[in-house]
């Protein structure tokens, strides 16, 4: 038994909480989140970006930062507005999405910057 | 002018094979495979089928004069070789939709595999593929929800969804087995998933295992901040037992159930369909028996047709086949019927065994799942194969690692996601796949343990039911 591990996990421990797509990944660094931007415009999706507290995660409206960026495809705009809304809201979640109006969904979704788990 | 009655026994051919006939937009197409008795000529049978599976019989009737025979008769339009077999042929066959009432997949197969396939000038016959014409799509209920909905409702986007169907398969108690659940969930898992023979059996009734299972579902959530769902079995004896099921899973707040659809039926499967779109339930479908059916390359229904029954009955996921685990599947095949279920508009494409365009209107798809035999070495190359719009249900490969079903279902998780990471940076699953793995498993102890588990293990069985496309 000496080398199987415990599976960390319980409804006490707020680092147990998870955001769905990549968050059982390590957290991405600039360069990760630039190439999945690039992914999102190379799809023709639209990019969005989304915050909220954490307490309020569970809920399917988070607040959307400005609109989607409809039509835009610089990466280095879409990252500096990623960044903008982290800086505006430094204790929330921050997730990028990219909408694809064909299949009306997300084709993409992740939590790119972490507030502090309840 | 009219015709007079002549009483006898006229060829079929006569009557049911007309090369020269314009496809309607509205007919229902079929493609079968004919294996003929020695001796009778190609247009014969395939006349004979035309017209056995519509509206003939083997000798004249006075009454075929009261109606416009012309008009309801499905009839044989057009013949081919079957490439690399010539045992057999194709026999492609026209049916007007007024023979079949609407919204009704159990008229159409009573039909088109009925008494025809006991028909004697026959050695063998298989159905290849139908084509529904949208007018006829349109008649029929579909997924309860559809792909996007689902993703909706259980909050997953831009990745395939994970599954694991709980083992053993039999005998557990509902306490036991909701712990099972319960343990993969927390561990990452979207989705845990009754076997197909968990009906109610005396070691574990239906309702205890729906109680049990919903509280691990709900701790779950709560313990992860993630949405959950368990497939509960409804699959019942009679269809009023089913719904009863179906009833008490939506008072408890499951998001989805399941039913095995050639088992338990065609008409339970559509009444339930039609019940889960009216209460937002989820409809997970299972294909016991499918094998039974489409495994002989000479006899049966090819499994592009169940497919295409399954959407127009109703089911929001269906069971595909992994191409790479334990069950039959060939790669190309596979492709073919998982378009088949998800998209809205499919080309004919004989290289993935695809006769006919298929346009399927505004109804929704069908997401599929890939399940037997998969475990984390897999992962590249399911992502690969199937993409986002799928469930990836590993159930040995959950529940067999060492640590248990939590770490099991953290190392799939991980591997899922680092693979869909990977696949958007642009990255070649099938060719780095080893690499992306290795990586991810540096930050997951359980990834590690779960590749160290299952590095040897394939299934390289050659296929029993291959596309015929291999000119001799």
């Amino acid at each position: 038994m000496s080398d199987m591990q415990d599976y960390k996990s319980s409804l006490s421990d707020a680092s147990s909480r998870k955001f769905e797509t990549f968050s059982y990944l390590p957290t991405m660094n600039d360069d990760q989140i630039r190439k999945q931007i690039e992914y999102i415009v190379s799809k023709g999706w639209n990019p969005g970006i989304e915050h909220c507290e954490p307490e309020n995660a569970f809920q399917n409206y988070w607040y959307m930062w400005k609109l989607p960026m409809f039509g835009e495809t610089d990466v280095d705009a879409i990252l500096a507005e990623c960044a903008a809304c982290h800086k505006a809201h430094p204790k929330n979640h921050v997730r990028l999405m990219g909408f694809d109006n064909y299949a009306q969904s997300a084709g993409a979704s992740m939590v790119i910057y972490h507030g502090k788990a309840v | 002018m009219a015709k007079t009655y002549n009483a006898g026994v006229k060829e079929y051919r006569e009557t049911y094979w007309e090369p020269d006939y314009t496809i309607k937009e509205t007919d229902i197409l079929a493609c079968f495979k004919i294996t003929p008795q020695e001796g009778v000529p190609r247009e014969e049978v395939a006349a004979a089928v035309a017209a056995e599976s519509s509206t003939g019989t083997w000798t004249t009737v006075w009454t075929d004069l009261l109606t416009d025979l012309d008009y309801y008769k499905g009839r044989a339009y057009a013949i081919e070789d079957v490439p690399g077999d010539d045992t057999c042929f194709y026999a492609f066959v026209a049916y007007p939709i007024d023979l079949f009432e609407e919204g009704s997949v159990v008229n159409v197969l009573t039909s088109l595999v009925g008494n025809v396939f006991g028909f004697k000038a026959l050695r063998a016959l298989r159905l290849e593929d139908i084509r529904f014409p949208v007018a006829y799509v349109m008649t029929c209920n579909g997924p309860p929800q559809g792909i996007q909905v689902e993703r909706d409702i259980m909050n997953k986007y831009g990745r395939p969804l994970l599954g694991c169907t709980i083992k053993p398969k039999l005998g557990l108690s509902a306490k036991n087995y909701g712990r099972a659940c319960y343990e993969g969930l927390r561990g990452g898992l979207d989705f845990t998933k009754d076997d197909e023979n968990v009906n109610s059996q005396p070691f574990m009734r239906w309702r205890h295992r729906f109680d049990f299972v919903m509280e691990a579902i709900l701790k779950a959530e709560a313990e992860t901040g993630e949405r959950k769902g368990h497939y509960l079995n409804v699959t019942a004896p009679s269809a009023d037992e089913m719904m009863q099921r179906a009833e008490y899973a939506k008072e408890i707040g499951a998001p989805i159930i399941m039913h095995d659809y050639l088992t338990g039926g065609l008409s339970a499967n559509t009444q339930l369909a039609r019940w889960c779109q009216d209460n937002g339930m989820l409809l997970h479908i299972h294909r016991a028996m499918h094998a039974v059916l489409d495994r002989n390359p000479h006899h049966g229904i090819h499994f592009r047709v169940l497919t295409k029954i399954l959407r127009l009955s109703g089911g929001d996921h269906l069971h595909s086949g992994t191409v790479v685990g334990k069950l039959e599947g060939d790669r190309d095949a596979t492709l073919g019927w998982i378009d088949i279920m998800r998209d809205s508009f499919i080309k004919e494409d004989r290289t993935r065994g695809i006769f006919f365009d298929q346009d399927w209107g505004s109804m929704p798809g069908v997401l599929p799942v890939a399940s037997g035999g998969i475990h984390v070495w897999h992962m590249p190359a399911l992502v690969s194969i199937f993409g986002d719009d799928s469930v990836l249900q590993f159930g040995g490969g959950t529940l067999g690692h060492p640590w248990g079903n939590a770490a099991g279902a953290a190392a799939n998780r991980v591997a899922v996601e680092a693979c869909v990471q990977a696949r958007n940076e642009g990255r070649e699953l099938e060719k780095e796949g080893k690499d992306i793995l290795t990586n991810a498993a540096k930050n997951s102890p359980e990834l590690g343990a779960a590749m160290e588990t299952w590095k040897e293990i394939k299934f390289e069985f050659d296929t029993v039911d291959k596309l015929d496309v291999s000119h001799k």
